[in-house]
C-alpha cells in the first residue's frame, strides 16, 4: 500500500484565537454538533516513525486539549470520526469505538508510517474500545494514558499511569465549566418566566438549579440529586413566599397560606428536576441509580409542580 | 463525597479472571485492586457503569449493565416506551 504523506495534516500544541472564540462557543452550546475537526492522521511537530500515536475524538474540544498539552512532544495525533461528540460521551455511544479505531488505522496506513504497534488512546475512551481485539483485529497494541491530557507530558516519560491519573475528578472548577451549558438548556423557559410571566421566584428557581447547583452539589446534603434539589429549590423559594406573606397583609389567611403552598409545590419541583438532569454532566452517577432515582422522585416532582400551579391559578382568580 | 448510590449493577467472577490488572487501568474510579496475584473488587459501590472493564476483560470476568445514563434521554424512552435509549 503506497502513503500519501500529504494525507497527514499538520498540526501544532498553540491554540489561536479562533481556537479559544470555538471552545466559548462549545461551552455555550452554540452550533453544539458543530465543533469537528477533519477525521484522520495529524502531525504534531516533526514526528518520526519511531513517535508515539495518540488517539481522540473529532471534537475541537477533545482535540486542542490534547494537542496544547503537549508543546515540544513529536507524536502523531490519530483523530476518530466520532460525529463532534468528547471522547468519554462518544465512547459510551460506541463511535468511539473498536470499529472505528480498526477503520481509521487502516485507512490513514499508519502502518507504513510508524515503526512501532502501540497506540495510546484516553482512559475515558475505554468504554467504546476493546484493546484486546483491536490488537487482534490490527496488530496494534492499546495503552491507556492518563484521564486529562495535562498529565500526558508525564505520563510520557514511563509510559504508565499512576492511580491519581486514572482517577476522574469532579472539581468546582469542573463544575463551573458546566454552568453556561446548563444555562444554554434552561433559557427559553428561564426567558419566559422572567419576561412573560415576571416571576421572580420561578426565575431564581431555574437559576438555583443550573447554576447553584452544580457549584453547590457536594456541600448539599442528602446524597441523590432529587433529594438534593428539593432542598436548595425550597431554601431558595421560602424568601420570596415570606416577602409575599408580608406584603400581602390585607388578603384572608387562608388566601396567603395558599400562595404560600403553591409556590413551595411547585418552585422546588423544578430545582429539583434540573438537578435531576445534572446527572448526566457528572462523572460518578450511574444508569440505574440514575434511573431509580427517575421512578422514585419525577412523579413526585410532576404532582408537586402540577398542584402548585393549579392553586396559583386558582388563587389568582380568587383574588381578582 | 460522590457515592450517589449504593447499589449498581456491577458483577465480578473471580473464576473467570486471570488477574491481568486491565481492569486497574480502565477504571476511573478505582473499583479494583491488585492483592498480591489476583484482582479484588474493592470499592463496587463507586462504580459508574461506565462499562470500561467489561468492554476491555478478555476473559468476560466482569458484569456490568452500562449504556446511555442520561436522565433526559431515560426519561423520554419510558415516556415513549422505547427501550433504546439515546441522547442528543
Amino acid at each position: 500500500m503506497s502513503i500519501d504523506q500529504n494525507s497527514i495534516h499538520p498540526t501544532t500544541s498553540q491554540l489561536i484565537l479562533a481556537n479559544r472564540w470555538d471552545h466559548i462557543l462549545a461551552r455555550w452550546a452554540i452550533n453544539r454538533n458543530e465543533h469537528r475537526v477533519e477525521p484522520g492522521l495529524y502531525a504534531l511537530g516533526r514526528p518520526a516513525p519511531e513517535s508515539p500515536v495518540l488517539v481522540t475524538a473529532n471534537y475541537t474540544l477533545s482535540f486542542d486539549t490534547l494537542r496544547s498539552a503537549l508543546p515540544g512532544v513529536d507524536a502523531y495525533i490519530l483523530v476518530l470520526d466520532t460525529q463532534g461528540i468528547n471522547v468519554w460521551c462518544a465512547a459510551g455511544k460506541g463511535t468511539f469505538g473498536t470499529d472505528e479505531l480498526v477503520h481509521r488505522i487502516e485507512e490513514t496506513g499508519l502502518k507504513e508510517i510508524v515503526s512501532h504497534r502501540n497506540l495510546i488512546l484516553p482512559q475515558l475512551g475505554a468504554p467504546g474500545v476493546a484493546g484486546f481485539e483491536v490488537t487482534k483485529r490490527t496488530g496494534f497494541k492499546v495503552k491507556y494514558g492518563p484521564v486529562r491530557a495535562a498529565d500526558l507530558p508525564r505520563y510520557l516519560q514511563s509510559y504508565s499511569t499512576t492511580p491519581e491519573m486514572r482517577r476522574v475528578t469532579f472539581t468546582l472548577a469542573d463544575r463551573i465549566t458546566l454552568i453556561p451549558v446548563e444555562l444554554a438548556y434552561a433559557l427559553i423557559p428561564l426567558l419566559i418566566v422572567t419576561i412573560l410571566l415576571r416571576s421572580k421566584p420561578a426565575a431564581a428557581a431555574i437559576l438555583a438549579g443550573t447554576v447553584l447547583f452544580p457549584i453547590l452539589l457536594p456541600w448539599i446534603p442528602t446524597h441523590n440529586f432529587s433529594t438534593k434539589g428539593f432542598i436548595l429549590g425550597a431554601v431558595i423559594t421560602l424568601p420570596f413566599v415570606l416577602a409575599t406573606w408580608q406584603r400581602h397583609s390585607e388578603f384572608a389567611w387562608w388566601l396567603r397560606s395558599g400562595e404560600a403552598l403553591a409556590a413551595m409545590l411547585a418552585f422546588p419541583a423544578v430545582t429539583a428536576y434540573l438537578a435531576l438532569n445534572f446527572t448526566g454532566s457528572t462523572t460518578f452517577t450511574s444508569r440505574s441509580g440514575v434511573r431509580s432515582e427517575i421512578f422514585k422522585y419525577v412523579p413526585a416532582m410532576a404532582w408537586m409542580f402540577g398542584i402548585g400551579i393549579v392553586l396559583m391559578v386558582i388563587l389568582s382568580f380568587v383574588k381578582a | 463525597m460522590y457515592n450517589a448510590y449504593e447499589t449498581n449493577t456491577l458483577k465480578f467472577n473471580t473464576e473467570l479472571c486471570t488477574g491481568c490488572g486491565i481492569c486497574l487501568d480502565v477504571c476511573p474510579h478505582d473499583v479494583f485492586i491488585q492483592s498480591g496475584r489476583t484482582i479484588q473488587m474493592a470499592h463496587s459501590q463507586a462504580c459508574m457503569e461506565c462499562g470500561a472493564c467489561q468492554k476491555n476483560c478478555p476473559f468476560g470476568a466482569i458484569t456490568v449493565e452500562s449504556g446511555v445514563g442520561c436522565a433526559a434521554a431515560m426519561m423520554r424512552a419510558a415516556l415513549t416506551r422505547r427501550t433504546q435509549v439515546s441522547c442528543g
